[in-house]
Order: C-alpha cells, then sequence, then structure tokens
C-alpha cells in the first residue's frame, strides 16, 4: 500500500500505521479512509494529499 | 537626510529595523496587554538583504530606520520567512519601493504570498536545507512548516550564527529595549510561554522534531532573532530549553478552573472545587472568565495537569462565554490533560452536559461524572464539590508520580 504526503504540512500518511488520533486502524490504504478524514497536523482534506515519490 | 527613527545594531552586519506596536491589546483574539513589535532585520552584507517586513501600518516606521543606515534602494534581497500579515502587510508595498532584485520565500510562501497580494512579479522559492550566497556571506534556509503556518521557515546567518526564526522564539511584548538581556526575566518569560501556548501548542509534536533536527545538525546558533519581541542573545539555550519543555506538556499538579457564572451557584461550586483540590495536594488555578480571557487560560493551561470547566445553563444551552473558551482551546490541541465538567442549572443540565461533549473532543481524560446542582448550591452539594476537586487532586498526584518514576 501506498504512502501519502500532506501537500499543506508535508505529513506523511502510512497505511501500515493508520491514524490513531482518528482511529484509523493499521493497515488501512489512503483509498480507504472516510472522505471527512483531515489531515491529524494540520487539517487539511484527503483532496490536499499526493502519493509519496 | 536624519531619520525620526534610528536602526538598532544586533551583530557585526545585521540590525533590527522593525516597529514598535506599543498599543496592541489584541492580536486576532490574543489579548497582548504588553503590546508588540514587528521586528524586521536589514543585513548588510554585499549583497544587502531584509528578513522579514512589518505590519502594514508600520511601514514608515520601518523605512525610516533602514534609512538611517543606507538607502532602502540599496536593498538587492527580501527574503519573507512568514506569510503572515503582521510581517507581510507592506510587503507590496515595499518591494515597490526597493526594487529588489530578487524576493524570496518557501515553496508555501510563495503560495500564500500569491494568495494574499496577487503580485505580478516572481518570487523565488527556497528549499529546506538550500543555501544563499550574498557576496561576502551565506544564508541557510530551513522550512519549519507548521510552525505555525505552512509557510514558516527559517533563515540561518552562517557568519553570525545567527538565526531568523519569524513568530518562533517570539513573544507580544512591547519595549524600547531590543535584547533578552535588558528585559526582565519574570516578564519575557511569562510573555513567552503566552505565546507558545497562544500560537504554537497545536503542532507541539512538530516543535519537539524541530529541535531534535537542530541539535542534529550540530550548527551552532549564538544570537536568535524573532519576529515578535526581544532578540535572544544571553538566554538562546535557555528558550530552547523552554520549548522543548513546553512541547512536551507534562502533567503537573496544577489545576485550572474555567467558569462563568449567572446567579453566582457555578461560581460557588468551582470555588468549592478549588479548595477540594488544594485540600487533595493539587494546585489549583480559578479563572472566572468574567476577568480572564481566553488567551490567559490558554495559557494557564500549558503547564498543567487538569482543565475544569463550569458552565451555568443559559436557555437551554451552554454559557456563551465557555463555549467561547472551549471552542479556542480545541483548536489548540492541548495534550496530557485530566478534567471534569460542573455547573448549576434549573430545569436542563444543557450547559454542563455540552462542556463534557466539548472535552470529550478534545480527547481530555475525564474524571467521573460530571457535576451537577440545581439552582442554589447547598452545604450538602458544597461538600461535594470539595471532594469532587479532591477526587481530581488525588488522579492528579498519581500521574505527576507516575511521570516522575
Ligand atoms: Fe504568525
Ligand atoms: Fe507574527
Ligand atoms: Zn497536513
Amino acid at each position: 500500500m501506498k504512502k501519502y504526503v500532506c501537500n499543506v504540512c508535508g505529513y506523511v500518511y502510512d497505511p501500515a500505521v493508520g491514524d490513531a488520533e482518528s482511529h484509523i486502524p493499521a493497515g488501512t490504504a489512503f483509498e480507504d479512509l472516510p472522505g471527512d478524514w483531515v489531515c491529524p497536523v494540520c487539517g487539511a482534506g484527503k483532496e490536499e494529499f499526493s502519493p509519496e515519490e | 537626510m536624519q531619520q525620526p527613527f534610528k536602526a538598532v545594531k544586533v551583530t557585526d552586519n545585521v540590525y533590527w529595523v522593525g516597529a514598535i506596536d506599543w498599543g496592541l491589546r489584541y492580536f486576532h483574539g490574543y489579548s497582548t496587554e504588553r503590546g508588540s513589535t514587528y521586528n524586521a532585520f536589514l543585513i548588510l552584507a554585499d549583497k544587502i538583504t531584509l528578513v522579514d517586513t512589518v505590519k502594514a501600518p508600520f511601514r514608515a516606521e520601518m523605512l525610516s530606520r533602514i534609512k538611517s543606515i543606507t538607502d532602502p534602494e540599496k536593498i538587492d534581497y527580501i527574503i519573507s520567512n512568514h506569510s503572515e500579515m503582521d510581517h507581510t502587510g507592506c510587503l507590496p508595498e515595499v518591494i515597490e519601493t526597493v526594487g529588489p532584485e530578487r524576493v524570496f520565500a518557501s515553496a508555501m510562501g510563495v503560495k500564500a504570498l500569491s494568495e494574499h497580494f496577487h503580485l505580478d512579479r516572481e518570487i523565488v522559492a527556497v528549499k529546506d536545507g538550500e543555501k544563499l550566497s550574498l557576496g561576502n556571506m551565506v544564508l541557510t534556509f530551513f522550512e519549519t512548516r507548521m510552525l505555525h503556518w505552512p509557510d514558516s521557515m527559517f533563515t540561518y546567518l552562517v557568519e553570525e550564527e545567527l538565526l531568523f526564526s519569524q513568530d518562533a522564539f517570539g513573544m507580544h511584548l512591547a519595549t524600547s529595549e531590543r535584547f533578552d538581556d535588558e528585559i526582565d526575566r519574570g516578564i519575557w518569560e511569562y510573555e513567552a510561554r503566552k505565546y507558545f501556548a497562544n500560537i504554537l501548542l497545536p503542532y507541539a509534536p512538530q516543535v519537539t522534531k524541530l529541535l531534535e533536527k537542530l541539535s542534529k545538525l550540530r550548527f551552532s546558533i549564538k544570537t536568535i532573532a524573532p519576529d515578535h519581541g526581544p532578540v535572544w542573545r544571553r538566554d538562546v539555550n535557555k528558550v530552547l530549553d523552554l520549548y522543548s519543555e513546553w512541547a512536551l506538556q507534562r502533567p503537573t499538579k496544577k489545576a485550572v478552573v474555567v467558569y462563568d457564572t449567572m446567579w453566582g451557584s457555578t461560581g460557588r461550586m468551582a470555588a468549592a472545587i478549588g479548595d477540594g483540590l488544594k485540600q487533595g495536594g493539587a494546585s489549583p488555578k480559578l479563572m472566572p472568565l468574567r476577568s480572564c480571557t481566553r488567551s490567559d487560560v490558554a495559557t494557564e493551561i500549558l503547564e498543567a495537569g487538569a482543565l475544569l470547566v463550569g458552565s451555568p445553563t443559559l436557555n437551554n444551552n451552554i454559557f456563551p462565554t465557555v463555549a467561547d473558551v472551549l471552542t479556542y482551546l480545541k483548536g489548540l490541541k492541548p495534550r496530557n490533560l485530566i478534567g471534569g465538567a460542573f455547573g448549576s442549572y434549573g430545569w436542563s443540565p444543557a450547559g454542563v452536559e455540552q462542556v463534557w461533549e466539548a472535552l470529550t473532543e478534545m480527547k481530555v481524560d475525564l474524571v467521573g461524572e460530571p457535576l451537577k446542582v440545581k439552582y442554589v448550591p447547598d452545604s450538602g452539594s458544597l461538600e461535594q464539590c470539595v471532594s469532587w476537586g479532591a477526587s481530581i487532586a488525588e488522579r492528579l498526584k498519581e500521574l505527576c508520580g507516575r511521570e516522575t518514576t
């Protein structure tokens, strides 16, 4: 599964880790994050993320 | 020409050319009882460089300070470390006056500046770690995203070991003195803490990471020149240490009791809870919202272990001043707090319940149940408030004990 980077603040969403703050379990692909999920650092929406190179 | 305002020498080749805002008392919701300064700095290198500018109404003051040492048209480069308008408000006019060869900002800064000012000239994006030659001197740029905006960056002047840190390590404090060693330590420590709590707290984990990065890079910092308040030349290490402490938000025995009251009942509950906290070994600080601002509350939260919030019910709703402070605190994302909700009500306990919900959303570790009293507390319910306070103090002692072992 691919990592995604927040274009605003540089936070990296790692599917292997998930996002505990938003109750996203480890193993959740970026594509499967709910539509209202936001960056835990800066609050930007999913549309601000790009796949990590 | 004789200038009314003078530049202040910071190091051999760097001058402060900012402005002092003695009358500022309100900074987008942050109460600034001691005013502020907007710091801008001029580097007299082969390429004369201006680092940041000031809030729009202070442009003439800044230009006068620049003119006291050089003709503004001789400025070659302008660097914008942070796009917020207290540092860029007059940037378009200053670019117009100066006609610089190049203007630099971080990649996010280039975006933010264009979305603020819709400039018709190019701003050059610099990368994290990139160097810029000023002829006889060199600058290095460091991205510091989200400290406290996406565009934020630091600029380091290698030859003078000077770090231009924009808002980081700053404070709202208007003084005619420009350096830490000229200002009473109690005052700067309080104002630096208040600034951290109200501006940087949401990004505390990023502060920790940045400080680790800076220490790994092992470059020596003799002077820190922030965009507000004094320049650090004596207590550089002290302010770095304070930042690493604050960023961890370790729980202490301090319990902040924030409340408002309609007919004095929630206020009496707060006083009894305060006594209970003290009897249980905690150090309570009561903050009635008619006397304390939201930014005072944030300042006290930074070094606290507990947050207890009291609201009466007004028209089946939380009391507006309490909703205000909770909204503000939620955005600041304080961590490692235990807490509770209390309040008096007539027929609907909606006020207390909404406090409870807000604290849950803030991930405050709530102790027990919301403490509610109908209309006016009698001695029995005041006793209950005392023991509730004491039980929270017990929890705090456990937590602080665990931290130290
Ligand atoms: Fe700012
Ligand atoms: Fe600022
Ligand atoms: Zn982000």
